[in-house]
């Protein structure tokens, strides 16, 4: 057996290579950024496997289904949120079913280290009805991907693989097959009716999908990620990592009784078995208490205590680690542990030096002066490092493409001005239809477009909308040419960017100004 | 045996580069390892950390739990304040005492050190002019694995291999530029320890140390180094205030 050093991400990656991958999508979030990162460099190597980003999530998700459609096995990867851009096709695709095995790994960003919220995917997965396997290290990153692949064909159904950012972005080294299996064949699926939910078909593919529960709720319990261990009167579930945070703070012949969850829906009879060998349950998750509040019912356990996030034993936000863990269990603190510096003077990041957008933010701030400093809203990317001081010159950051739609309902409330900057990138992803929608209206929106020429924040991807691409767009949604402005954001066009800014805000109608600059670590990226 | 180790320093300083060196070393060495790390949107300039594990039994915790750091290392020393406090009673703090200024309340240079002087078990290189006396100020993290490299647990040529590894791609040129960070940062450390070791405060020490030239520091000559303290203060002093970087064999006389 060969090792490799992988993060958990790129364990996922591997693991889907080996599965006979045909196909990655996705596009870029952290902390899954890597899983597709390493497909694509391995790709790039091979040529036989598909790598290219999507334009956003919902795109990379319908992508990823019609390569299973044609019999392939194809991984979709994105973060969390992202998933709220592909729910319409991933909720679906549970319906219509699979034909090659899919896969999608998703993200959770528990603590929120580069995020705007710590929602728990496994959620999605019981809603959509299917299952959900989370490793609890490296290695299971890799075992548990080529698994749901095989788990996707057998039954049907896409298969979530649901890491958080601590696996995610951790590394160890991973033993690796020396015998990956060989991709299928194309063999594209010939029943109609099961890939067109008209309301007569959607109600029969519903149907076999709901009796496909009991079987799934079988593997689940008999799979080998759920382990079992009964010994003392104290027990613990802990789902995914957890474990590790538990086992670290106990010795090797400890008295706890352990259920360690690695495969859902939630195993209901080993769970059982759980609480009715204890007496008090401590449940474990990096994430909601989704088990938790399962375990723990609307009207209490009538055998055991269960403890955890909602009860107060763990914080019911933010992510675990092994202190979290230990102050649980009721154990001591390790000898010495301190009490963090106060007042260390805090780093937070910051826009580059000599970044396009500072020049941006310094010319649209001037501009905004007389107007008492306005809120601009804002997006998703480097770019919201612009609320920070010094600049301070955005007010908003919801989700993707939320600073276009965002801009027109203020404006319709009579707000003025109401002015949106958006990336190139969360234009491409999520921005088109909103400015489409101002346009169309003849809303007073002022729409900023940020074109650095790449997704700056997550590493420096290929952006899909980006200078002529972008123009023709923007042109394309119906925008008055006299009021499509170009700027190149530069220190010495200072005042030319102001006038230019200054122009727009007094027209009464929609405005878009492309400040075009590229990513100085786009840049330097491509100079190495 | 198990070692925890935080990296520490400021987004772009190479702390990743510097835990890739000591994975694979760990690796080689035949040990278990697990090392998380920080991406995305805390890298553009803010302060990052890696917690990395080694140990000759399987980890659990990705996480080093507070109370269980054997060593802080950190390219930067304002960041050395945010992690100590996770130390072991027997931890150690490895650290450059150049400083990355990008905030405007950076701490006073002066009281920093002090604070970062006035820890029993401290080694203090400066990264950046060690660095750049190795021929490359971006080499300031090899120094900082070089400086740490007595405290782990595994041979030089086993680190060294990966620092090669590492920078392949990018050259001969740069590879013995890394090469030399390391070496030096070694000497620099050992040489630094040395001094502590023999009576000199470490605020004397450090100060000694940046007053060196980097490519001869030899950490044998610390005994001596230490004897002048002393015995003779005044001619220590007076290397100190030594207008250039003085040859590390010339004890107690920075004029040729």
């Amino acid at each position: 057996m060969r090792k490799e050093v992988l993060l958990g991400d790129e364990a996922v990656g591997l693991g889907a290579i080996h599965a006979g991958l045909s196909g990655v999508y996705g596009y870029p979030g952290t902390p899954s950024t890597e899983i597709f990162e390493f497909v694509e460099r391995m790709a790039r190597k091979r040529g036989d496997i598909h790598a290219h980003w999507s334009t956003n999530e919902k795109v990379a998700y319908e992508e990823a289904l019609g390569m299973s459609w044609a019999g392939k096995r194809a991984l979709v990867t994105m973060k969390h949120v992202g998933l709220n851009v592909a729910a319409d096709a991933f909720m679906n695709s549970a319906v219509t079913g699979t034909n090659g095995g899919l896969v999608l790994a998703v993200a959770d960003d528990p603590g929120m280290h580069s995020s705007q919220n710590e929602q728990d995917s496994r959620y999605f997965a019981k809603f959509a009805l299917i299952p959900c396997l989370e490793p609890r290290d490296q290695q299971e990153c890799y075992e548990m991907t080529m698994e749901a692949f095989d788990l996707s064909e057998r039954m049907g159904v896409p298969v979530m693989v649901r890491l958080v950012t601590r696996i995610a972005h951790s590394r160890a080294a991973v033993q690796v097959t020396e015998t990956p299996r060989e991709q299928n064949p194309l063999t594209p699926d010939k029943d109609i009716r099961k890939w067109t939910l008209l309301p007569s078909n959607a109600r029969v593919q519903y149907r076999l999908l709901t009796d496909k529960q009991p079987e799934l709720a079988r593997l689940a319990e008999e799979s080998r990620f759920n382990v079992l261990d009964l010994r003392g009167k104290k027990g613990v579930i802990a789902c995914g990592i957890t474990v590790n945070y538990l086992l670290e703070n106990l010795p090797e012949d400890h008295d706890v009784s352990i259920l360690s969850l690695g495969h859902y829906p939630i195993p209901a009879g080993l769970v059982k078995r759980l609480v009715d060998h204890v007496d008090e349950v401590l449940i474990l998750e990096d994430g909601y208490p989704f088990v938790e509040e399962m375990v723990r019912g609307p009207f209490g356990l009538p055998q055991a205590t269960v403890k955890g996030r909602l009860s107060g034993e763990l914080p019911r936000t933010g992510e675990l680690n092994p202190d979290l863990v230990r102050a649980a269990l009721g154990l001591a603190p390790h000898d010495g542990t301190r009490e963090p510096e106060r007042d260390v003077a805090g780093r937070p990041p910051a826009l580059c030096r000599g970044c396009p957008h500072t020049d941006t933010y310094r010319a649209l701030n001037e501009a905004l002066e007389e107007y008492s400093r306005p809120q601009v809203f804002s997006d998703i990317g480097c770019y919201t490092l612009g609320a920070l001081p010094p600049l301070e010159a955005v007010h908003s950051c919801v989700d993707m493409g939320a600073s276009i739609g965002m801009a027109t309902g203020a404006a319709h409330a009579g707000y003025n001005p109401a002015v949106a900057v958006i990336g190139d990138s969360t234009f491409a992803h999520s921005g088109i239809t909103c400015l489409l929608s101002a346009i169309q209206q003849g809303t007073n929106v002022k729409v900023i477009i940020l074109d650095n020429d790449t997704v700056a924040m997550t590493g420096a991807q290929q952006s899909m909308a980006t200078e002529e691409t972008l123009d023709r767009i923007v042109l394309g949604l119906g925008i008055d040419p006299e009021h499509f402005r170009l700027i190149t954001p530069i220190p010495k066009n200072h005042e030319a960017n102001v006038q230019v800014f200054r122009e727009e805000l007094a027209h009464d109608g929609p405005s878009v100004i492309v400040a075009r600059r590229a990513c100085i670590e786009k840049v330097k990226k491509q100079g190495r | 045996m198990e070692k925890n180790l935080i990296l520490a320093g400021v987004g772009g300083q190479g702390i990743l580069s510097i835990a890739f060196v000591i994975d694979n070393a760990a690796l080689e060495a035949g040990y278990h390892f697990k090392q998380a790390e920080v991406h995305g949107m805390a890298q553009r300039g803010g302060a990052v950390q890696s917690n990395l594990r080694y140990a000759d039994h399987p980890i659990h915790s990705d996480l080093i739990p507070s109370g269980r750091v054997d060593m802080v290392l950190s390219v930067e020393p304002l960041e050395v304040l945010r992690y100590w406090h996770m130390l072991a009673p027997d931890g150690w703090v490895v650290s450059s005492v150049t400083p990355y200024i990008n905030i405007p309340d950076y701490p006073d240079m002066d009281e920093l050190l002090d604070r970062l002087c006035s820890g029993e078990r401290v080694v203090l290189v400066d990264a950046g002019k060690i660095a750049q006396a190795a021929g490359n100020l971006r080499a300031q993290n090899m120094v900082a694995v070089g400086a740490a490299a007595p405290l782990l647990d595994f041979t030089d040529e086993q680190l060294l291999k990966y620092v090669r590894a590492l920078f392949a791609a990018k050259g001969e040129k740069i590879v013995q530029v890394n090469e030399r960070a390391f070496a030096y940062g070694k000497a620099s450390g050992l040489f630094f320890r040395g001094l502590v070791d023999g009576g000199v405060p470490a605020r004397k020490a450090l100060d000694l140390c940046r007053r060196l030239d980097p490519a001869t520091v030899d950490p044998e000559l610390a005994p001596r180094w230490a004897a002048l303290h002393r015995d003779d203060p005044e001619a220590f002093a007076a290397v100190l205030a030594h207008p250039d970087d003085v040859p590390c064999d010339r004890v107690g006389a920075p004029a040729a």
